[in-house]
């Protein structure tokens, strides 16, 4: 089993190559792409200092502050966005045929698709975003304990993790509704600009519906309150800051569940 | 030994369709309706039938690709869904419109990276793309890239793909659609060669009757979901009672068509000087004999049935109702 599981890495890894390689052929646009992706992500950071230009707390929360939560969103979204954005796609794939083409060959399917359309350009996006929590998480005036450093290294993971799972979730829809497209998005990007204040913002349904019933807030809201030692103005036990890794796996568990179902309801195109 | 097993093979898809300005209405639309086949490792099947016949379908459920609404399928021993990746490695695919292929790189890569994804031995693989390469005249274009290619060039190229883990059973699904007749020389070409080395077996759908006629030994006809004949091409002009045909060329018109028993008349040409007879129950020397006293002959010749006439006629009955049990 073990050298079979070594032959697919093996095969994703040749996978990789290949979309390295075909991106290639196109390098001017590549270096166009690289730079214009990094202005979106730049654009949602610049957003949060605007907003402190006019007031000095957000939610109850300082510059400093907010910025750990807009490092551990950004750095979270931007290379969850990389490595399993694409799926977004997924009608267009199923459009050209590509799904079918993945289907009858002996790899699983979402790491094939996602590993041939690779957005590269996009590696831009996720270094910013590391550099800003880099940033915050040393200039917030954390006293770090070795929890809080296992937390700041634990809780950006976790958040690609849960990103990637709202991706994929929301794409499945897409096998039963070729347009839900429209309603990923405000579910993903909706997610992205959510977790880039405080939740403290936000008010009533709204929030419950994001922050909890979605797990929105386990993302970067409550793991900053830990890693910043300060108590939930709404309540919450301390604890909950650590819970993102297991949010995080939870999510990706409903992931896969609806990934897989998914399939099997899988229509294909005529002919 | 069965490598394909079909049993009540079925797929419903439901349709919504507007009845109205918003008014939406559920349909079920079945594409394969109760399908029963066994093929034996080596045969070599052609899957026929008019568009929205299933066929594909069909194929879709074999290769693991759509999940049956009912029924049970078994490729290799395995269950095509939920043994999907293993099946893989022992089946080989050709979507006439969707490619194995990277559009952006060079052909050679393609087939570079697909040994990395079936793992094939080094060995193996060269040995296998060195026969293809004969066989298929790869060499011109295995250094450009696959957009760069012709249809029938990338067609070549997925045939190549399909085979080079060595499958025991390929699946082609219009494999000569849009070919010019050259590359469909050469596809069905490679194909026959294929088949008589005995060891892979081979299910194709086409719409291209001289494929089968070319290929396949077992015809097995779909419409509507089901299967209306499944035998040889001889079998099917027989049940179907499609005829040959004497071609008549005379010196001179006779004023009326002649009547001859068992032979009668289907065409008149050329003013009259061609006449074309149905062989119904009459030999080709007894319409001869028949003409003889009544013109002088200039030539005779015999034409085969045609295939597509039967296939058209076939259809054209199971329209009109069950006039023929299927499967006898």
């Amino acid at each position: 089993m073990a050298e079979v599981g070594g032959g697919a890495l093996r095969a994703y890894r040749a996978l990789l190559g290949a979309q390295a390689r075909s991106q290639a052929a196109y390098r001017t646009s590549f270096v166009v792409d690289l730079v214009g992706n990094l202005g979106a992500t730049v654009f949602d950071v610049v957003t949060v200092l605007v907003i402190f230009g006019v007031t000095r707390e957000l939610g109850g929360f300082t510059l400093r502050e907010t910025l750990v939560v807009v490092g551990l969103s950004s750095c979270g979204f931007a290379a969850a966005d990389l490595l399993v954005g694409n799926v977004e796609r997924l009608p267009r794939y199923v459009r050209t045929g590509l799904f079918d083409a993945v289907l009858v060959r002996p790899l699983a399917a979402l790491p094939q698709l996602l590993l041939m359309d690779l957005p590269l350009r996009k590696v831009s996006r996720a270094v910013f975003g590391l550099a800003v929590l880099g940033f915050a998480l040393a200039s917030a005036g954390i006293d770090w304990t070795p929890g809080r450093v296992a937390l700041a290294v634990v809780a950006p993971p976790a958040a690609v993790v849960f990103f990637a799972s709202v991706f994929v979730t929301t794409a499945t829809v897409s096998f039963y509704w070729v347009d839900s497209g429209e309603l990923a998005n405000s579910v993903t990007y909706g997610g992205r600009d959510f977790t880039s204040y405080p939740v403290t913002i936000y008010g009533g349904w709204f929030r419950a519906l994001f922050a909890y019933g979605m797990g929105f807030a386990f993302v970067s809201y409550h793991p900053a309150l830990a890693l910043l030692g300060r108590a939930d103005p709404l309540g919450l036990p301390a604890w909950v800051g650590w819970a993102s890794p297991g949010v995080a796996l939870v999510a990706a568990a409903v992931a896969v569940v609806a990934w897989r179902v998914g399939v099997r309801h899988y229509r294909s195109t005529g002919s | 030994m069965n490598v394909i097993e079909m049993d009540g093979l079925r797929k419903e898809f439901t349709v919504r369709v507007r009845t109205g300005t918003l008014r939406r209405e559920k349909r079920t639309v079945t594409a394969v309706d109760g399908v029963d086949l066994r093929v034996e490792r080596g045969e070599m099947l052609g899957y026929i039938g008019p568009n929205g016949a299933g066929k594909s379908t069909t194929l879709k459920m074999l290769t693991g690709v759509l999940m049956p609404s009912a029924g049970r399928a078994r490729v290799c021993g395995l269950r095509p869904v939920a043994d999907r990746t293993r099946l893989a490695l022992r089946i080989g695919v050709v979507f006439g419109q969707r490619s194995q292929l990277w559009w952006d790189l060079p052909l050679r890569d393609s087939f570079d990276l697909l040994r990395h994804v079936y793992r094939v031995p080094a060995g193996a693989h060269a040995a296998r793309l060195a026969r293809c390469r004969d066989l298929l005249d790869l060499d011109a274009f295995l250094d450009t890239p696959v957009r760069q290619l012709s249809l029938g060039q990338r067609m070549r190229g997925e045939l190549t793909a399909a085979l080079l883990h060595g499958p025991e059973v390929l699946f082609l699904d219009e494999p000569t659609i849009g070919l010019d007749v050259v590359s469909k020389q050469a596809v069905r070409g490679f194909l026959a060669e294929l088949g008589r080395a005995g060891d892979t077996t081979l299910v194709l759908t086409t719409h291209d009757l001289a494929d089968i006629e070319r290929l396949c030994r077992r015809l097995v006809v779909v419409d509507h979901g089901r299967v209306v004949h499944d035998g040889s091409i001889a079998e099917l002009h027989r049940r179907y009672g499609s005829r040959r045909m004497v071609v008549a060329e005379l010196d001179t018109a006779l004023p009326e068509p002649p009547v001859l028993p068992g032979a009668p008349v289907q065409r008149v040409e050329a003013d009259g000087r061609r006449l074309v007879f149905a062989l119904d129950r009459a030999s080709v020397a007894e319409v001869v004999a028949g003409l003889a006293g009544l013109a002088t002959l200039r030539d005779i010749s015999i034409v085969e049935p045609d295939i597509e006439e039967v296939v058209a006629r076939l259809y054209q009955s199971e329209r009109k109702g069950p006039l023929l049990t299927p499967g006898v």
